[in-house]
C-alpha cells in the first residue's frame, strides 16, 4: 500500500527485498565501512593527525607557563603593542595562549622541525585557524592541548580566531614565521 | 468531550476537529517564526557580503545568535509538532490524545520562544545558538529555550498518547503507515533530544544565576551538541518521512519495501545520537579513538541509512510512474513528473539537494582528520544550509502546498508564482550552500564580523577567491531570502485571502482505514508494481561516483597541509 496507509501485509518484515535495493544497499554498506577504515589507515600511515596528548590546566597555571616560555626565549618585539616574537627552546616546545583579543605570542619556527605547540585558553571557546594553510583546532579553557606541528614551507601565517568570542572576536588575528 | 470529525472532499483525509486546529496553530506559528528567522537572515547576509557589511558587530552577533535560535528551533520545531500531529490523528483517522495538553504545550513553546527573543533582543545575550559557556547569557535565555522544550516535549507525549488511542480504538488495522512510522521514529529521537538539552541547559540556567559555580566547557560542547544535532536528526526524520508523504500523495507511489524503509527508520534512532561527536573532532578532550568509532554516527550507519531513503524514495516514484505506463527509456517516469506542482517540485529538490549537497558536505566535514579543515569555517553553515534549508525547511514548504488548501480550506493565491516558488528558493538555497562551502575551503571563518580584521595589530589579506565567493554567497543569500519571502507571502496571502474551500461533511464517529488486503489492492509493494527501477540505480549510482570523488580529494587537500602528529 502506499506509505500513508498501513502497509497491506500486516508482516512486513516478511517481505522478500528486490535485487536493486539490496545491490544498493551492499555498495553503500562497503562504502560507508571504506570511510570508516580510511580515518583508521589515516591514523596509522598518514601525516596529519590531531594530537591526542591533553591535560587539564587552569587559567593561571597555563598563562604562568606561557609568560615563563616568552621570558626565556623572546628574541624581539614587534608592532606598537610590543607583542613577543618568540623561538621555541632547544626542545622545541612552544606555549601559544588565546585570550580576549589576542593569540600570544607571536611564534617564529623553522620549516622540516617538529614543534610541541602547546595551546590553551585562560577565557571563552578560541578557534584557532591557521591561514592560508587552513588547519583549524578548537581551543578550549582548563584543556592544554599538545599539537605536535611539521611547518612544510616558510612564510608569514596569519592564526585567524574562527570561534565566536565576543564583539573584538574579529581582531583576534595571531602571527607565526616560518624561516 | 465528544469529538468531531471531517472528511476533506479532495483528499479523503479525515480530521479531527481538535487536532486540525492544533494543526493549524503549529504551522502558523512556525511560519511567524520563519519570517522573524528570514528577516535577520537578510541583515546575517547583508553584513558577510564584504562589498556591503550593512551591520556594526554587536548588532550582526545578536541578529545571527538570533537567526540561529528562530529557524533552527522555533520554525522547525513548531512545524515538526504540526507534522506530527498530522501523521498521527490524520493519518490513522483517530481522535487526538488529550487536545488540552497538546495546547499548554503550544505555549509553553509560544512563551518560551518570545521569551529567548526577548533576551537576544535586549542584547546582553549575542552568545550564539550554542551558548558555549563560559560565555554567559541572561537567565531568560536559557529559561526561554526550557520552556520551549518542555512544551516540545509535551507535543511528542500526545503524538505517542495519540498512537495508543489509534491502536486501541481501531481506528487502523495491521501496522503503522510508514509515513507515522518515520514520525514515529522523529519524535523517539526527540526525546532523547530534549533531554539531553535538559542536562545541560538546567544546569546552565542555574549557572547563570548564580546557583552553580562553574560548567566544563568541554563536557558542555559534548552534551550541548547531543541537544544540537539530534534536534537535526529530527529534522531528517522528519522530512524523510514526508518526502515518503509527497510520493505517496503525489504518486500513489508505494515504498519498495516496507522492510527497507522501515529498517533505515530504525538506524536513524539507534546511530543518529551519537551525531554530537563529529561536532567535537577537532576538540582537545576526546581521544582519537573516541572521535573515530563516534564519527558519523557509529561507523556510518546512520548515513547507511539516508542513502538508503535516497533510493528507496526515487524508487517508489519510478516504480508508480512506470506502472502508470511511463516507461521509455531511463528517465521519461521522471521527465514526465508533474514540476508544475510546487508540493513535488519541492519535495525533489529537496531530495537531490540534501544527498548530494548536504549529504556528501556532512559526510566529508564529518570524517575526524578531514574535519581539520573545515572546523569552525564558513563550510559548516555552508553544509548545514544544504541540509536543514534545502532538505527539512523545503520539505516542510512543499508539503505546506497540501496542506493549505486540506487544514486550511483554502486555495493557494497564483497559482503561477506558487509553481516558481520552490524552483527560486530551492535552487538559489543550493547554490547558496555550495559557495559558502567554497569560502570555507579557502578557510573563511563563520560568525566572524569582518574578513578584513580591522583593529587587529596585523593584516591577513583573503586570497581574492574568497571575497568573489563571499560576494556569491551575498547575492544568492538575498534571492534565497526573496524565495522565502515569496513563501511566506503566498502562504500567509492564501490564508487570508484565498478561496474558500468546501470542509466536507462532518461526523461524530472515525471512519476507520479499510483493512488492507493484498487481494484488495494490486500489489503490496512497489517492487511488486514494478521490478526494475533503473533510473533509480542510475541516480544513485552519480550520488556514490560524486560522493567517491569528492571524499578523496578532501584527503589529498588534507595530505598537503603541515604535518600534525
Amino acid at each position: 500500500m502506499s506509505a500513508i496507509l498501513p502497509p497491506s501485509e500486516r508482516l512486513w518484515w516478511k517481505q522478500p527485498i528486490s535485487g536493486q535495493e539490496w545491490a544498493w544497499i551492499g555498495i553503500a554498506f562497503v562504502w560507508a565501512m571504506i570511510m570508516f577504515v580510511m580515518m583508521v589507515y589515516w591514523h596509522i600511515n598518514g601525516k596529519q593527525n590531531l594530537s591526542n596528548e591533553v591535560y587539564r590546566t587552569t587559567t593561571e597555571m597555563f598563562q604562568a607557563k606561557t609568560d615563563a616560555f616568552v621570558k626565556e626565549n623572546t628574541i624581539r618585539t614587534e608592532t606598537d603593542l610590543n607583542i613577543p616574537v618568540v623561538k621555541p627552546n632547544a626542545k622545541n616546545e612552544a606555549y601559544l595562549l588565546a585570550h580576549l583579543w589576542a593569540w600570544y605570542p607571536i611564534l617564529e619556527l623553522e620549516a622540516g622541525k617538529t614543534y610541541k605547540i602547546h595551546l590553551s585558553s585562560v577565557d571563552y571557546n578560541h578557534g584557532f585557524s591557521l591561514q592560508p594553510v587552513n588547519i583549524n583546532i578548537q581551543v578550549i579553557p582548563g584543556y592544554e592541548h599538545v599539537v605536535k606541528m611539521t611547518p612544510t614551507k616558510a612564510g608569514t601565517y596569519a592564526i585567524v580566531c574562527n570561534e565566536y568570542c565576543g564583539i573584538g572576536h574579529h581582531t583576534m588575528l595571531g602571527r607565526i614565521y616560518v624561516k | 468531550m465528544a469529538t468531531t470529525y471531517r472528511t476533506c472532499p479532495r483528499t479523503g483525509l479525515q480530521f479531527d476537529l481538535a487536532a486540525e486546529k492544533l494543526i493549524r496553530w503549529n504551522a502558523v506559528a512556525g511560519v511567524l517564526w520563519l519570517l522573524v528567522g528570514g528577516c535577520t537572515a537578510l541583515l546575517v547576509i547583508l553584513t558577510r557580503w564584504p562589498a556591503i557589511k550593512l551591520l556594526p558587530a554587536d548588532q550582526f552577533y545578536l541578529i545571527l545568535t538570533a537567526h540561529g535560535i528562530d529557524m533552527l528551533i522555533l520554525w522547525i520545531i513548531f512545524f515538526e509538532i504540526a507534522v506530527l500531529y498530522f501523521a498521527s490523528s490524520t493519518l490513522l483517522r483517530c481522535r487526538i490524545a488529550t487536545p488540552k495538553v497538546a495546547w499548554a504545550g503550544f505555549w509553553l513553546m509560544v512563551v518560551g520562544g518570545i521569551m529567548t527573543n526577548v533576551a537576544i533582543f535586549q542584547g546582553g545575550s549575542s552568545v550564539m545558538f550554542t551558548s558555549y559557556v563560559p560565555m554567559q547569557a541572561a537567565p531568560h535565555f536559557y529559561l526561554g529555550i526550557i520552556l520551549f522544550a518542555v512544551g516540545a516535549l509535551i507535543g511528542t507525549g500526545v503524538f505517542f498518547g495519540t498512537l495508543v488511542v489509534a491502536k486501541r480504538e481501531k481506528t487502523y488495522t495491521g501496522s503503522l503507515p510508514l509515513v507515522t512510522f518515520g514520525a514515529m521514529t522523529a519524535a523517539i529521537i526527540a526525546v532523547f533530544t530534549i533531554l539531553s538539552g535538559a542536562a545541560i541547559l538546567i544546569p546552565t540556567f542555574l549557572w547563570s544565576v548564580g546557583l552553580i559555580k562553574e560548567i566544563d566547557p568541554q563536557l558542555y560542547r559534548m552534551v550541548w551538541w547531543a541537544l544540537g544535532h539530534s534536534s537535526q536528526q529530527i529534522n531528517v526524520a522528519a522530512h524523510v518521512s514526508i518526502w515518503y508523504l509527497v510520493a505517496a500523495v503525489a504518486f500513489g507511489a508505494k515504498p519498495l519495501s516496507e522492510k527497507v524503509s522501515r529498517f533505515a527508520f530504525l538506524l536513524y534512532i539507534l546511530f543518529l545520537q551519537l551525531a554530537s561527536a563529529h561536532h567535537l573532532l577537532s576538540d582537545p578532550g576526546m581521544s582519537a579513538e573516541w572521535k573515530v568509532l563516534n564519527t558519523s554516527y557509529f561507523m556510518y550507519f546512520a548515513v547507511l541509512a539516508s542513502m538508503i531513503h535516497g533510493f528507496t524514495v526515487p524508487g517508489a516514484i519510478e516504480a508508480a510512474q512506470r506502472k502508470k505506463g511511463f516507461n521509455n527509456g531511463l528517465f521519461e517516469w521522471l521527465r514526465k513528473a508533474p514540476w508544475g506542482n510546487p508540493m513535488f517540485s519541492g519535495m525533489f529538490i529537496s531530495l537531490v539537494g540534501f544527498g548530494f549537497i548536504g549529504g556528501i558536505s556532512g559526510v566529508v566535514l564529518g570524517t575526524e582528520q578531514i574535519n581539520m579543515l573545515m572546523h569552525n569555517t564558513f563550510y559548516v553553515p555552508g553544509h548545514f544550509h544544504a541540509t536543514v534549508v534545502v532538505g527539512t525547511t523545503l520539505a516542510f514548504m512543499s508539503i505546506t502546498y497540501l496542506l493549505v488548501p486540506t487544514v486550511f480550506k483554502r486555495e493557494m493565491i497564483f497559482p503561477k508564482l506558487c509553481q516558481i516558488q520552490p524552483y527560486l528558493y530551492g535552487l538559489s538555497m543550493i547554490v547558496l550552500s555550495l559557495v559558502m562551502m567554497g569560502a570555507g575551503t579557502l578557510g573563511v571563518s563563520r560568525r566572524h564580523w569582518d574578513m578584513a580584521f580591522s583593529g587587529a595589530p596585523f593584516q591577513y589579506e583573503w586570497p581574492g577567491a574568497a571575497y568573489l565567493m563571499m560576494g556569491l554567497t551575498g547575492i544568492f543569500g538575498v534571492i534565497a531570502v526573496i524565495g522565502g519571502g515569496l513563501w511566506i507571502l503566498l502562504v500567509v496571502g492564501s490564508l487570508l485571502f484565498g478561496k474558500k474551500l468546501d470542509g466536507g461533511a462532518t461526523h461524530d464517529k472515525p471512519v476507520p482505514i479499510p483493512d488492507q488486503t493484498v487481494a484488495a489492492s494490486a500489489s503490496a509493494t512497489g517492487s511488486q508494481e514494478h521490478t526494475n527501477v533503473a533510473g533509480t540505480v542510475v541516480l544513485a549510482m552519480t550520488l556514490l561516483v560524486c560522493f567517491v570523488l569528492y571524499y578523496f580529494v578532501n584527503w589529498k587537500y588534507l595530505s598537503e597541509v603541515w604535518g600534525l602528529s
